[in-house]
């Protein structure tokens, strides 16, 4: 330990020309990418604990680093000087007992001393007390659902965030805005200086959730519930990606978090309570095959479209095509039942956990018509309603 | 082979036979590791031309080549077809070569066998490679198959795919179980298993790696092909099952599996360095107990690779203590080279830059192994492009260095004549700025954030990916240049004299150049105790 004390000052210089060296390559290679130094390494993030991974992380690269150039360097120099060009002799030792044990013993000392700071680290991580806020985040193919849990379930709010960027942009057919594939439709809200805690699953296959800015990963398996927090102490907008490879679009689910102060929070929630209320009005009235096409088109984009593409044709055989064939010009139950319940080990989800009955009224009636299909029947949202509570 | 034999059948015995049927029927130990060697060629062309296809579509944000699905199946397929297809063959080549050359051993104990082992690899990697034109398309979830993408959600194929690894797996199990009969029994007399080189030493650990691991994955496929056939649930929390447990077994298989990929180069490496150093292997006996305990401790790490899976705390710090524990005998075996290299006589031939290139780019992928064991620093970096680097610093500059080296080292040997040394040259140097330019910037695009395994990203990420993509194009095409060294070289060239390399030592420069097609038919006579 104290030789490490008496090596800072020899850290800090390597870690200087590190860094010089490093931007000499980035000079060579792209003035941009020097712009902006946080594009090289990891988010130093809004949270005592993403700063601890953070320090963490300086700590055993910097040590990597020293390792490296001290092995490198005696390397190099010998390269240099050892060379039969130079008339340099061979030596004859092939070993010594004192420097073997030397460089196994050593490196023990130096993996205790990263393995401690990493150990308190990781304790903090898992302090499991309780939270103020607890928000279950379930993985979909391709979208993240949240639900902001809560003893009285008509207080419950609950909502698809999904991919905003739209398909024109990937496919390069309109520029490129800012946050390109990292904005989605409803972001999470929480606020800041509260314990916030994430109850992670899945409903499919496993994906897995990571905020940079909170250090937090954790996968998103079907079948367990997995949990970490985070108390965020700057508000502000933190993107976050899913890391397990989770099948076509795995690329196009992001994640968006904004922290705000803890009034503006109420406020959204108590907003985002009253529409799930008017949700409830909409369900008991009658639509018009107008109003159920125009609903239905944008449910089809925003929850069937990356399957079953915009045309409807599909992927076959993975996603099958709804254009004149199967259920979708078959018994209206039929079609009903599939997108309320699913189908099970398909891509095919129950969409009666992310939907409304009316928008799952619409979305039937809009395949049913859409596409030249023109079944020409429509279904009301109090159809799927009872449809629903009969099983529930 | 038989030990009798009579004069009318004299020419039968004394070289190969003519035609395509020498080498469908051959059982000679080195027209079988030829064999394996060119088909693991022809696989990493493959695999590379996979990976081109991912790196030209990373080129520049956006969408320009290829469609997400197929992009999955160009990583799964290139993942698969690298690690079964070109590493392993390779060594398992450079092991029939190499093995019976340097114990003095006239064959591989089981010759028959060891023809079925080869060939089953074709029609295993055909089955693999006809995916691509089915419906739905080859294997798209990863060359880590994580369940349930890869059961409940795959395509089609998949069944294919199971039975593709099931014919590796028993080609795998084969093959070594062939290296270890030879090398136990085979060794010409008064050799102790102390005087092997190091180069056997690492193929024999490997071989019993190979063993105790391939049936897990055997294993852990069958379960799939179980669950997606028969109605089982294992891995399906639905039916009961648990996706977690595929994750266990896979890297039970999983993380042995990528010291089979490193330890042969050990071997190879450790050969090379005191032969251009013209001095003593350093720490012989710490070297072969080194690459034990790696192989020991790689059974023992497994889960981390899963640390994001929610593990309780004890299991996350068994793991990251565990896995620390390998820096040592890693740090031991790179220490031993540097001093083998200190104080001699060098000179840089193409297998000693390869060699040393192996060395220190191989040192870069363990140092950034041992951060990736830090548990609360892997939450950041796990599955993003920084493992993506760390990953192929092993596996390219460490692995396949190795096998360029040995290339270039034996192939003296194997054909009687000498490589052009200054193409030789340039091909090192193409690949080795190549392989840098790829694969460091990876390692800031990881940590700044991006996810491994995506088809598109976002603006942030594009300067690097670019200079990456570049680096692979570099790389990649710089290989047709080893493919034309090698065939300039078999077809002629510089003869090259029985010891080749004047610091060289082992049996194996004992004989003629190119090596008979049968050799120390009659043990040969060690000289005076070398090693130890
Ligand atoms: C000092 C030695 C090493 C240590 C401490 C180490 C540690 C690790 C760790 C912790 C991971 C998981 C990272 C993550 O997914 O978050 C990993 C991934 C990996 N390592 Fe290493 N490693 C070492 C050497 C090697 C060697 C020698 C090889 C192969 C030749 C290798 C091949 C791999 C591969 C293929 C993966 C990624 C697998 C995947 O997810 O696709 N590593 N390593
Ligand atoms: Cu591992």
């Amino acid at each position: 330990m104290a030789r490490k004390e008496s090596k800072v000052g020899g850290v800090q210089r390597l870690k200087a020309s590190l860094q010089w060296l490093i931007a000499v390559a980035a000079l060579s290679s792209s003035w941009q990418a020097l712009a902006d130094w946080s594009a090289l390494n990891m988010t130093r993030g809004v949270t005592a604990i993403s700063r601890e991974v953070y320090d963490l992380h300086m700590l055993i690269f910097t040590i990597c680093v020293v390792i490296g150039v001290l092995v490198f360097g005696v390397m190099i120099w010998s390269m240099l000087v050892h060379r039969k060009s130079l008339g340099h002799k061979p030596a004859t030792f092939s070993h010594s007992t004192k420097l073997e044990y030397a460089w196994t013993i050593i490196p023990i000392f130096i993996l205790i001393g990263m393995a401690v700071p990493a150990t308190s680290t990781l304790r903090d991580m898992y302090d499991a007390s309780g939270a103020d806020i607890d928000i279950e985040v379930r993985g979909y193919q391709w979208k993240w659902q949240y639900t902001y849990l809560s003893d009285d379930p008509n207080q419950e709010v609950k909502f698809i965030s999904s991919l905003l960027t739209p398909p024109d942009e990937y496919y390069n057919r309109t520029p490129k805005r800012e946050n390109y594939l990292s904005d989605v439709d409803n972001p999470l809200v929480i606020p800041i200086n509260k314990r916030v805690r994430f109850l992670i699953t899945s409903n499919d296959v496993i994906h897995s959730w990571w905020v940079p800015d909170f250090a937090v990963k954790k996968d998103a398996i079907p079948g367990f519930v997995h949990e970490a927090w985070a108390v965020v102490e700057e508000p502000g907008i933190y993107r976050g990606k899913c890391t397990e490879l989770c099948g076509k679009d795995h690329g196009f689910m992001p994640i968006v978090v904004k922290a705000v102060e803890q009034a503006e929070y109420e406020s959204w929630l108590a907003m985002k309570q009253q529409e799930a209320l008017q949700v409830y009005e909409t369900v008991g009235k009658t639509w018009t095959m107008a109003e159920l096409m125009e609903t239905g088109e944008q449910v089809y984009a925003q929850a069937c479209q990356s399957c079953h593409q915009a045309n409807g044709q599909g992927i076959p055989p993975a996603f099958p095509s709804l254009v004149g064939q199967g259920l979708a010009i078959g018994p209206i139950d039929a079609h009903i039942d599939i997108v309320v319940n699913g189908k099970a080990g398909s891509a095919m989800q129950a969409f009666a956990a992310q939907l409304n009955p009316a928008e799952i009224a619409a979305v039937v009636t809009y395949e049913r018509n859409a596409w030249g299909n023109n079944v020409g029947d429509l279904v009301q949202p109090r159809a799927v309603n009872a449809l629903i509570s009969s099983k529930e | 082979m038989s030990a009798v034999i009579e004069n009318h059948h004299d020419d039968h015995h004394h070289g190969p036979d003519k035609g395509l049927m020498r080498w469908v029927l051959t059982t000679n130990h080195k027209d079988i590791g030829t064999l394996y060697l060119w088909f693991s060629f022809a696989m990493f062309l493959t695999g590379g031309c996979m990976a081109l296809v991912i790196r030209a579509e990373l080129f520049q944000p956006g969408l320009q080549l290829v469609v997400p699905e197929f992009f999955n199946q160009m990583t799964t397929m290139h993942g698969l077809i690298m690690v079964f297809g070109a590493v392993m063959p390779a060594f398992v080549g450079l092991a029939n070569w190499l093995v019976p050359m340097m114990i003095g051993a006239p064959d591989m104990a089981l010759p028959r066998m060891n023809n079925y082992s080869f060939w089953i690899l074709p029609f295993a990697f055909s089955m693999l490679l006809s995916t691509l034109f089915m419906e739905g398309g080859a294997p798209n979830f990863g060359w880590t198959f994580y369940a349930p993408l890869s059961t409940e959600y795959a395509p089609p194929s998949v069944t294919f795919f199971i039975f593709a690894v099931h014919l590796m797996g028993i080609s795998s199990i084969m093959g070594s179980i062939n290296v270890v009969v030879t090398i136990l029994n085979l060794r010409a007399p008064g050799m102790r298993l102390m005087d092997m080189p190091l180069f056997v030493w690492t193929w024999l650990i490997t071989a019993y790696l190979l063993i105790a691991v391939m049936p897990v994955l055997a294993g852990v496929v069958t379960m799939m092909l179980m669950d997606i056939h028969f109605g089982t649930a294992f891995f399906s929390a639905g039916g009961g099952g648990d996706p977690v447990l595929f994750q266990h077994v896979f890297w039970f298989f999983g993380h042995p599996e990528v010291y089979i990929m490193i330890l042969p180069a050990f071997g190879i490496v450790s050969a090379i360095i005191p032969t251009f150093a013209r001095k003593k292997l350093f720490g012989y006996d710490s070297m072969v107990y080194a690459t034990a305990s790696i192989a020991f401790l790689s059974f023992i790490v497994w889960a981390h690779h899963m640390f994001t899976v929610g593990m309780p705390i004890a299991g996350e710090l068994y793991f990251m203590y565990a896995t620390m524990l390998i820096a040592v005998p890693t740090g031991v075996k790179v220490f031993n080279w540097a001093a083998t290299m200190w104080q001699g006589s060098m000179t840089f031939e193409t297998p000693m830059l390869f060699a040393v290139a192996f060395v220190i780019l191989f040192t870069i992928g363990g140092l950034s192994g041992l951060m990736l064991s830090i548990v609360p620093a892997d939450f950041q970096y796990h599955d993003t492009y920084f493992v993506v680097a760390h990953f192929h610093y092993v596996l390219v500059p460490g692995s396949i260095f190795s096998i360029m080296a040995a290339a270039y080292y034996w192939l003296p040997k194997w054909t009687g004549n000498m490589y052009d040394e200054t193409l030789g040259k340039t091909h090192f140097w193409l690949s080795f700025v190549g392989v840098n330019v790829t694969f460091f910037p990876q390692h800031f695009i990881g940590l700044a954030g991006m996810p491994r395994r995506y088809p598109d990203y976002a603006l942030q990420f594009a300067d690097w990916n670019m200079v990456s993509s570049v680096g692979a194009f570099i790389f990649g095409f710089s290989q047709l240049l080893f493919l034309f060294i090698v065939i300039k070289c078999i077809m002629g060239g510089k003869k090259a004299t029985d010891e080749v390399w004047d610091g060289a030592e082992g049996l194996e420069w004992t004989i003629a150049s190119p090596a008979p097609y049968h050799t120390f038919s009659t043990p040969p006579e060690l000289p005076e105790r070398s090693m130890a």
